[in-house]
C-alpha cells in the first residue's frame, strides 16, 4: 500500500472544513485523477500527502511513514520520494532549466558527476535537452512545465502529485503533458492528478476519485468526469 | 556534511550574490552607508579619547620641602611617596635646578627680578615632581603624600599642589565628552543594525517563494539555510571592505593634512599606523556579523513553514 487515507479529517484554523472523513487507498503505479468542484478539498488532499498540511483528525500513511506524526526534521527525507507539480510550474526564476532539475539532485547530495548524468537524461525525456541552459522566463508554458515534471522525477520519486497540471496550457499542450506523465506512470511511478480537464479524463480512462464538499463522492476503476455540484 | 556539499553551498552562495544583482546591491550600500558613519564616529571618538588622555597625563603633583631641609631627609621622603600605589614616577628637583628652571620660564623679563639670586641666596625650596598612573584620582594620591607630614615631628613638607579644583574641572569635561562620544557610538551600532537587518529582510522576502520550492523537493532547512549564510557574510564582508579601504584613506589623508597644514591648530589626530587594524577589524568584523545575522534570522522566519 503507498498512500492510505484513514478517517481523514481537515479543519482550517478559519473553521472551514476541507475534509470530512475522507478514507482512501492508492496502491502502487496506480493513476487517479481527482476530480469535484474548486474548494472540494482536492488540494487539501494533495497537501496531506507531501505533508504541506497536517490532518486534524485521522491516520494518513505515504511509502510506510506516519505523515501525521511525522518529526519536522524528518520531513525533507519524505519529500524526496514524492514528486509535485503545480498548476503554476514553481521554477527558480534565476536558475536555468539544467540549474531547475539538478537542484532536486543536490538536495540528496548525489555525486555531481550523476547529477549531470541523471539531469539531461531526464531533460531528454522530457524534450527540452537543447534548453538545458535556458531560464524559465525564456520558455512557454508547456516548455516551463515539462521542466517542472523533469524536476518531479529526477530522483524516481515513488509518488507523483499533480495539482491541475495542465490548467494553464493549451489543449495540444495538455496531451504532451499527459502522455510524459502516462509515461513516467507507465515506468512505475504512482500518479495522484486533481484536474478539471473533462476531455483529458474520459479519454484516458484511469481511476476517477471525485471529492465534493470534504468527502468522497465516488471512486470508479476507470471512471469519467463528472460531479454532482 | 559532505565536502562537494560544503563546496556546493559556497559556489550557490556566491553566485545568489550575481544572481540577485540589484539586491546584493542594495545590501551592500546599506552596509557600507551604516558602517561608515559608524567608522567616521569610531574615529572621531578615539581622537577625542586620546586627546582627553593627553591632556590628563599632563596633570601632576609638585611637593615642596622645608628650605633648610638635609639631603637624607629628602631621600627620606622621596622613598615613601615612591612606595605609594599610584605613583608612577618621582623626579626631584633640587632648589638650584628650581632656580634654573624659573629662570628659564621666566625669560628675560626674569634675568631681573631674580639677579643677585644664585647658589647661596636661593630663595626656593627642594621639591618633587610626582605623576601618577591614574590622573583622575590624583587628589587622592596627593592627599596621601600630605598625610606623610603626620608621621614626622619637623612636618618637612610645606606644600602639595597639583592645580587642586582646576583639574577636577577638567576631567568632568574630558569624561562628560568621552560618555558623549560613546553613546553616539553605540546609537550608530544600532541605527545600522537597524537598517541592514530592514534591506535583508526585504531581499529574502522577494525569495520566500523560493524558499518554499526549495522545501518542497526536499532540501533540510539547513541545506537551505547555508548558501544564504554564505551570501549573506560574503556581502558583510564585501561591503565592510569597500568602508574599510574608504574610512581609512579618508582619515590617513586628514592626518597628512593636519601634520602640513592644520599642525598650528595644535591637535595631534593619532597616526593611521595606531589604530588601522583596529578600525578594520572592528569594520569588517561587525559588517561579517550583520550579514550573517541578518540572513540567518531572515531565512529562519521563512524555514517555519
Amino acid at each position: 500500500m503507498l498512500i492510505e487515507m484513514q478517517d481523514i479529517w481537515k479543519t482550517y484554523t478559519d473553521g472551514t472544513h476541507a475534509l470530512r472523513g475522507v478514507s482512501v487507498r492508492i496502491d502502487r503505479n496506480e493513476f487517479v485523477y481527482l476530480v469535484g468542484p474548486s474548494g472540494a478539498g482536492k488540494s487539501t488532499f494533495m497537501k496531506l500527502i507531501y505533508r504541506e498540511e497536517v490532518p486534524t483528525k485521522g491516520q494518513i500513511s505515504v511509502n510506510g511513514f506516519n505523515i501525521g506524526k511525522l518529526k519536522p526534521r524528518k520531513i525533507p527525507y519524505v519529500r524526496r520520494n514524492i514528486g509535485v507539480i503545480f498548476q503554476d510550474f514553481r521554477l527558480l526564476p534565476k536558475l536555468t532549466v539544467y540549474e531547475n532539475v539538478a537542484f532536486a539532485m543536490e538536495v540528496i547530495e548525489a555525486p555531481r558527476r550523476l547529477i549531470k548524468k541523471r539531469t539531461m537524461e531526464v531533460l531528454d525525456l522530457v524534450g527540452l535537452k537543447h534548453k538545458h541552459s535556458s531560464l524559465p522566463a525564456q520558455l512557454s508554458g508547456g516548455e516551463q512545465q515539462r521542466v517542472a515534471i523533469a524536476r518531479a522525477i529526477v530522483n524516481n520519486p515513488t509518488v507523483i502529485v499533480a495539482d491541475e497540471p495542465t490548467g494553464n496550457l493549451d489543449p495540444e499542450t495538455s496531451w504532451g503533458i499527459m502522455n510524459l506523465l502516462e509515461e513516467i506512470n507507465f515506468r512505475g511511478a504512482t500518479i495522484v492528478m486533481a484536474t478539471h480537464n473533462k476531455e483529458i479524463v474520459n479519454t484516458m480512462r484511469k481511476r476517477v476519485i471525485a471529492i465534493e464538499n470534504g468527502n468522497i463522492a465516488r471512486d470508479e476503476a476507470r471512471g469519467e468526469y463528472g460531479y454532482e455540484a | 556534511m559532505k565536502l562537494s556539499t560544503l563546496l556546493r553551498h559556497l559556489r550557490e552562495g556566491f553566485k545568489n550574490i550575481i544572481r540577485n544583482g540589484w539586491m546584493s546591491f542594495a545590501s551592500i550600500s546599506s552596509i557600507f552607508f551604516s558602517l561608515f558613519l559608524l567608522g567616521v564616529f569610531v574615529l572621531l571618538a578615539l581622537n577625542i579619547d586620546s586627546m582627553a588622555s593627553n591632556i590628563e597625563s599632563q596633570v601632576q603633583i609638585r611637593v615642596y620641602l622645608q628650605t633648610d631641609i638635609d639631603q637624607q631627609k629628602a631621600n627620606q621622603i622621596e622613598n615613601q611617596i615612591r612606595k605609594l600605589s599610584d605613583v608612577s614616577k618621582v623626579e626631584f628637583v633640587s632648589k638650584e635646578e628650581g632656580l634654573e628652571l624659573l629662570r628659564k620660564n621666566l625669560g628675560k623679563d626674569g634675568d631681573a627680578l631674580l639677579d643677585g639670586y644664585d647658589k647661596d641666596s636661593n630663595p626656593l625650596p627642594d621639591s618633587f615632581t610626582v605623576e601618577v598612573f591614574d590622573p583622575q584620582n590624583i587628589g587622592v594620591t596627593a592627599n596621601q603624600i600630605t598625610a606623610l607630614n603626620n608621621a614626622d615631628e619637623t612636618k618637612p613638607i610645606t606644600s602639595v599642589k597639583y592645580g587642586q579644583g582646576t583639574v577636577e574641572k577638567m576631567f568632568k569635561i574630558t569624561n562628560a565628552i568621552r560618555n558623549i562620544g560613546l553613546i553616539v557610538v553605540i546609537g550608530l551600532g544600532v541605527t545600522a543594525m537597524f537598517l541592514i537587518s530592514t534591506t535583508i529582510k526585504m531581499t529574502i522576502l522577494a525569495r520566500r517563494r523560493e524558499i518554499g520550492i526549495m522545501k518542497l523537493v526536499g532540501a533540510t532547512n539547513s541545506f537551505i539555510r547555508w548558501p544564504f549564510f554564505v551570501e549573506g557574510a560574503l556581502i558583510g564582508i564585501v561591503a565592510s571592505g569597500i568602508t574599510t579601504v574608504v574610512v581609512l584613506m579618508a582619515y590617513s589623508e586628514l592626518v597628512r593634512l593636519n601634520e602640513v597644514e592644520l599642525g598650528l591648530l595644535m591637535i595631534k589626530l593619532i597616526p593611521v599606523a595606531d589604530l588601522g587594524w583596529k578600525i578594520a577589524a572592528l569594520l569588517i568584523g561587525l559588517g561579517t556579523l550583520i550579514g550573517v545575522w541578518g540572513s540567518t534570522i531572515s531565512v529562519r522566519k521563512y524555514l517555519k513553514v
